[in-house]
């Protein structure tokens, strides 16, 4: 099953070999992860896409809290939580595909942030299946270049992850 | 006043109260050294080669409890230590071990002797740090050590850049440590120690199996009194020799692969298991599925909570020190009126009877080739069982750890998971120093002694008198009797050709050889070893070249399916 893990880890250099090296080391698989510093500049916060039956994301969940560099861990998808992902995509946008592909993006609220004469930026923010949909919503042919985050999560109302 | 960051390296170790350093200099720890030359509280052991290093300290670890600490140089000096490195790591030795490193400006640059030691050794170490300010040098230090010895212990590299090394600054030892992202837990939950009493005092057929453990945790007099007070049967994992005496009847030997046969059929049988600082691993409880075919509730004691549900599920786990666990169970019971159900404990006695009246370690003792087996239980006889026995890797080994009967922990050093052939001389080297009053013996085969042979000239130099027991069959016997068992006899590779004369080799570096060729001759080779108190003798025991390690529970089979003698 698809599980969205938050972690807080110390923003030292290293850190992110550390859990990398784990899921590499172990056999885990990653789908996705980001990571960034937090408003706490010693605090980076990382979220990671990964499947795996319930013993071995426990596993996952015990073997990076035991990592030193790591603060707290949680499980994002043992309750309610939200999860975005960021793509830039660049799509052919020539002739009469110009207009359609400028409804396209309003369709799937997304914003044209780069314009040449032959193509569009689109900057788009979702969940990933909103993301492939749009791809998948685009003919053939018509991706020049896509970039995406992964996700990132957070828990709905109340729950908190700081240290 | 301000130190240099050489300085303050020592300093450190010696405000630590590290007795010994284990260490071989290069170009980028020279400023260490010369300061190490400079002062006598920290005594500096020269090896021959820096895997030795790590292993001697990793020996000292294991002889004492006390962390063991290593100073190596940058490049080669950092590689050649990561065999030793890892296994520490695996068996969970608290250590230190100090990398030199090129200076901060040629960080990347490929300059010589570099290599990215906290890159290497990420994934066989408990942890490990790169020293970029000379500021941090004494806290990361400190750190290190809090983090090596605390929880489940392991193995902490520094690296430090040269040119830190020339840096200044003030000179503060911390005094304590926090980390807000590291806090082993201690105490064991009392609901589910609790729990885990209610399964243990109605068992009808228990087991209890402990491990390494019990012995790092300083918990054996806990065990031991928790054991006597069920009346239960307790095994012991090779890692975990010596956690409960060997001559205490309710002992049923080691489990595992090369276990007993009363052991590993009381594992697969019980209908309540107890396990204490083991992890259930696949030497251990050999196929889990096979495991699992019998039903059982398990409970399971370890302060590490990943190694609880990893291999195998549990009905209670106990996050916690074992020590304070086994005392807490042990205070409950006898507050409790709840008693063990002693009709059921004493016809599951009668069965594990029968089951150790199979005798499954028995061996031709009317030989005329000597017995490997013979010679441990020679060597126990003479030294009383009180011996500090290190081994290599493979049969002797076993013979070791199924003929030697440890009463007592931090008896027995071995590589236990990793498997390191080597490590059986350097262990005895940080053994005799950790307990220099005590006999050290080194049970060992003429394919592991050799690779850390170069170690007879550290002994020579700081005169520690190992006796090194070589059960020499001119193979390597653990590859053989596999390939004997489960490769038709092809015994590709695993003839050790062209072997040196040990009794002339030990000679040359200015020991005592004996060559034993005779069962009449063993014991009496021994004792003239041991009473030559202040010398190495190296016995190069020639012996049967076609003897197995039995019983066997083949790769992948379960516990219950051992090829027995």
């Amino acid at each position: 099953m698809r599980h969205i893990i938050s972690l807080l880890l110390e923003n030292e250099s290293g850190a992110l070999s550390r859990v990398a090296g784990l899921f590499s080391a172990r056999g885990y698989n990653i789908e996705s992860l980001t990571v960034a510093p937090t408003e706490d500049e010693t605090l980076s916060r990382m979220t990671i896409v990964t499947s795996g039956s319930d013993d071995v994301i426990e596993q996952i969940t015990k073997q990076l809290n035991k990592l030193v560099d790591v603060v707290k861990v949680v499980d994002l998808s043992e309750g309610e939580h939200i999860e975005r992902e960021l793509m830039l995509v660049k799509v052919r946008a020539s002739g009469k595909d110009r207009e359609e592909m400028k409804r396209m993006a309003d369709i799937f609220r997304g914003r044209i942030i780069d314009v040449t004469d032959k193509s569009y930026t689109i900057e788009l923010t979702g969940t990933g299946q909103k993301l492939d949909a749009f791809l998948d919503a685009l003919e053939e042919g018509a991706v020049l270049e896509a970039v995406r985050t992964g996700a990132s999560g957070i828990g709905r109302g109340d729950r908190i992850l700081r240290v | 006043m301000e130190l240099t960051g050489a300085e303050i390296t020592v300093r450190c170790l010696a405000d630590e109260g590290v007795e010994y350093l284990f260490g071989y200099p290069g170009g980028a720890v020279l400023h260490i050294y010369d300061e190490l030359f400079k002062q006598d509280r920290v005594k500096h052991i020269l090896v021959r080669h820096e895997q030795a290093a790590v292993h001697a300290a990793d020996g000292y670890a294991r002889a004492c409890q006390k962390p063991g600490v290593v100073l190596v140089t940058s490049g080669p000096g950092a590689t050649n230590a990561v065999t030793g490195i890892a296994t520490a790591y695996m068996d969970s030795i608290p250590m230190v071990i100090l990398t030199g490193q090129v200076p901060t400006h040629a960080i990347g640059q490929d300059a010589f002797q570099e290599v990215d030691s906290i890159g290497i050794t990420r994934p066989c170490v408990k942890h490990n740090f790169l020293v970029k300010d000379v500021h941090d040098l004494a806290a990361t230090i400190k750190k290190a050590f809090y983090i090596a010895t605390t929880g489940r212990p392991g193995p902490v590299v520094v690296d430090i850049p040269k040119d830190i090394t020339m840096a200044r600054c003030e000179y503060v030892y911390p005094t304590s440590v926090s980390l807000r992202s590291y806090n082993p837990v201690v105490k064991g939950h009392s609901g589910q120690i609790r729990k885990a009493l209610n399964l243990l005092l109605e068992a009808k057929r228990p087991m209890i199996y402990a491990g390494g453990g019990v012995v790092l945790g300083e918990a054996a007099a806990e065990l031991t009194q928790l054991v006597r007070s069920l009346g239960f049967p307790c095994t012991n994992t090779l890692m975990g020799l010596g956690g409960f005496p060997a001559s205490d009847p309710q002992y049923m030997g080691m489990l595992g692969m090369h276990g007993t046969y009363e052991a590993n059929m009381a594992m697969q049988h019980c209908d309540v298991l107890l396990a204490v600082g083991a992890r259930f691993d696949d030497r251990v409880i050999g196929n889990p599925k096979h495991f699992f075919q019998e039903d059982r509730r398990i409970i399971h004691i370890d302060v590490d909570p990943s190694s609880i549900s990893k291999r195998v599920k549990v009905d209670v786990p106990i996050v916690g020190d074992v020590k304070d666990v086994l005392a807490e169970m042990s205070r409950q019971i006898a507050a409790g009126t709840q008693k063990p159900d002693a009709p059921a404990l004493k016809s599951w006695w009668t069965q594990i009877e029968l089951w150790r009246a199979r005798d499954c370690l028995k061996y031709d003792r009317t030989s005329e080739i000597i017995k490997p087996q013979m010679v441990i239980e020679k060597l126990w006889e003479v030294t009383g069982g009180d011996a500090i026995v290190t081994s290599d890797v493979g049969q002797h080994q076993m013979w070791a750890a199924q003929f030697y009967r440890f009463d007592k922990p931090r008896r027995w050093l071995n590589s236990g998971g990793l498997g390191t052939m080597g490590v059986g001389l350097p262990y005895a080297m940080g053994a005799l120093l950790a307990h220099p009053d005590t006999p050290v013996a080194c049970v060992t085969g003429e394919a592991s002694i050799q690779m850390c042979i170069q170690e007879l000239s550290t002994c020579k130099q700081y005169r520690m008198p190992v006796k090194i027991l070589n059960l020499n069959n001119r193979y390597m016997g653990m590859v053989r009797q596999w390939q004997e068992f489960f490769h038709g006899n092809r015994y590709a590779e695993s003839y050790m050709d062209a072997l040196p004369d040990f009794v002339k080799l030990a000679e040359s570096y200015g020991h005592v050889g004996i060559r034993i060729e005779k069962p009449a001759d063993i014991e009496p080779a021994i004792r003239e070893a041991f009473a030559r108190k202040n010398e190495l003798v190296f016995m190069d025991f020639i012996t049967d070249q076609t003897e197995n390690v039995f019983p066997m529970v083949p790769g992948g089979k379960g516990l219950s399916e051992m090829i027995l003698v």
